[in-house]
């Protein structure tokens, strides 16, 4: 069945999009993540725009974390505190990452940029869970599996000034990391279309020593919060966020991610992480790749002020 | 006496200012559809051209006819860029801004239009791809460049491979000596706006008399309320939007919520 896109500007078979949002969902409930960093590619791929993708996905990541979100609440693993310190950065860095979003698309740079930071920041994220998830496996199979949180030890962040108790992490910290990592997944939030949770989660694992109880759980609420905040911002400047193309999404991803957690259930910890891995992994080389060949087509078109 | 004279002068010119050429035709034209109306299922149209060549007393017989039919979708500015390998990447380098080009453009004719004219007449009336002015920003000056040019090349290939751009010499058919058609194909991603329609009849290889009709294409309905509404209201849209995700996602989490 076609519809047509109002701001995409364009006709889309609904159950394409329907399947590629309940296939993104299914792998983003298996991980634990919000899958912005596969569903922005495929939208680009099937003829949407960069900057209309990058803008809708971002309430279609909202969603997903939404479901996500309550069900943590409900279970009590989100640490209001950490979240809210979270967000103070985050929503700085959404903002600028929309300021930056708009004036590189005035200048024409705005899918380059798109594709580098995809490049840049999967390849490494994505080698570097593969890697980890490799040795964990090679250890459980010798026997001896190690503890991902090596209690007590302590890194330069705990140095640190403006320390805060976490009460429901059971962490005693300072905010300056915290807020860093907020803007920085609220930045790349923006300007790349991803909720950034598989950069947020090994961030707050490894370098704030946060508990895996309430890593996940906050990591959504700060995903929530800076989409639903890029959302608006991305809808008030460049009136590029395509609500039926999101609203498709958003009903198939959800339905998607359900089945995704319980597959997710069945598989082992560093199993996922190293599939999680190398998925990252892919699409980051894929875009490497496509940089690094010469285009078939030089030339590009935009109308001025227009969604193309 | 000298009164006299100058009416008379003044006649003879009115005359002149209103006289016919010896044989006058006129073109009488009409489009299938004046408004073309993008639904949530439009996957294109076809429009139909269709008109006729009216003689009057003064005009030979067995004239032969070409038309050359010029479609002008809305006009706006768009940016063309080329990619340049820097640092071991393909990166957009150079640009050229065409101004008020149309968005959508089909020329259509009866023959291949270096039949129906010569190239100076085809360069006066503007007839064909090679011909349409584009105009180019090149730094401060404003000016179409030659056919040849890369930018020029480029842009009108690109639009013509989305079906924004078409020309074709055998679009236009005569189903009889004067009465002809032509289909005008809208793609599916076709611009929403105002179209002309002009119409060059020509006989024996000069201009002879031109017609013009317009069409809108408007979108309709939901799709329509969308977008102006993402233009014209984008804070209560955002709004809108959020709260479309937060409901999905709390009724994900209560349908399928953990028995």
């Amino acid at each position: 069945m076609q519809l047509f896109l109002p701001i995409a500007d364009i006709p889309v078979n609904v159950f394409l999009i329907l399947a590629m949002g309940a296939a993104v969902g299914f792998v983003s409930g298996m991980f634990g993540i919000g899958g912005g960093f596969l569903m922005t590619p495929l939208l680009i791929f099937v003829g949407i725009s960069p900057a209309v993708a990058v803008a809708s996905v971002s309430s279609h990541i909202a969603a997903s974390s939404m479901s996500g979100a309550l069900s943590y609440w409900r279970r009590r693993s989100i640490d209001p505190a950490l979240a809210l310190v979270l967000l103070t950065g985050g929503s700085i860095g959404t903002a600028l990452g929309v300021a930056t979003f708009t004036w590189l698309r005035s200048l024409g740079q705005l899918d380059l940029l798109i594709a580098l930071s995809y490049v840049i920041l999967l390849t490494s994220v994505g080698g570097l869970m593969f890697w980890e998830g490799l040795q964990a496996m090679l250890r459980a199979n010798r026997g001896n599996p190690v503890p991902m949180r090596r209690p007590g030890s302590h890194n330069w962040i705990h140095g640190l000034p403006l320390k805060m108790r976490f009460k429901r992490s059971k962490i005693y910290l300072s905010v300056i990391p915290v807020v860093a990592i907020g803007l920085l997944i609220g930045f790349l939030g923006a300007v790349m279309g991803i909720g950034g949770g598989f950069i947020l989660v090994p961030l707050m694992i490894y370098l704030l020593r946060v508990p895996t109880s309430t890593v996940i759980g906050t990591s959504m609420v700060l995903t929530l919060v800076t989409m639903l905040f890029a959302t608006m911002l991305h809808a008030i400047t460049n009136h590029l966020v395509d609500a039926v193309l999101a609203l498709i999404l958003m009903v198939g991803g959800v339905t998607g991610a359900q089945f995704g957690a319980r597959a997710g259930q069945k598989i082992r910890g560093e199993h996922l992480r190293l599939l999680l891995g190398l998925l990252v992994l892919a699409v980051g080389i894929r875009f490497a790749f496509e940089l690094g060949i010469k285009p078939t087509e030089l030339f590009t078109i935009r109308e001025v002020g227009g969604a193309a | 006496m000298r009164a006299g004279a100058a009416f008379a002068i003044s006649v003879l010119l009115l005359a002149a200012a209103t006289a016919q050429p010896a044989h006058a035709e006129k073109l009488i034209v009409s489009v299938s559809n004046h408004r073309v109306t993008v639904t949530p299922n439009y996957s294109g149209e076809e429009l139909v051209l269709f008109g006729s060549v009216e003689k009057d007393a003064g005009t030979p017989a067995n004239r032969s006819y070409n038309l050359v039919v010029t479609v002008a979708g809305p006009r706006a500015d768009m940016v063309t860029r080329r990619k340049e390998r820097k640092f071991g990447i393909w990166i957009n380098t150079d640009s050229r801004q065409f101004l008020q080009v149309p968005a959508y453009l089909a020329i259509f004719s009866n023959r291949p239009i270096d039949a129906i004219a010569s190239p100076e007449v085809q360069r006066r009336q503007q007839l064909g791809m090679n011909n349409v002015v584009l105009t180019q920003r090149v730094g401060t000056d404003y000016a179409d460049v030659v056919p040849s040019d890369p930018f020029r090349a480029a842009f009108v290939r690109l639009r013509m491979e989305h079906g924004l751009y078409r020309e074709s010499s055998s679009a236009v058919t005569f189903l009889t000596p004067t009465l002809f058609r032509t289909g005008i194909t809208l793609p599916a991603e076709v611009p929403i706006g105002t179209y002309t329609v002009d119409i060059k009849l020509f006989a024996d290889g000069q201009f002879v008399t031109r017609a013009e009709t317009a069409f809108e294409i408007v979108k309709v309905g939901f799709e329509q309320f969308v977008a102006t509404n993402a233009r014209q209201h984008g804070f209560v849209y955002g709004l809108a939007t959020i709260a479309m995700a937060l409901m999905t996602g709390w009724m994900a989490s209560i349908v399928f919520k953990k028995d």
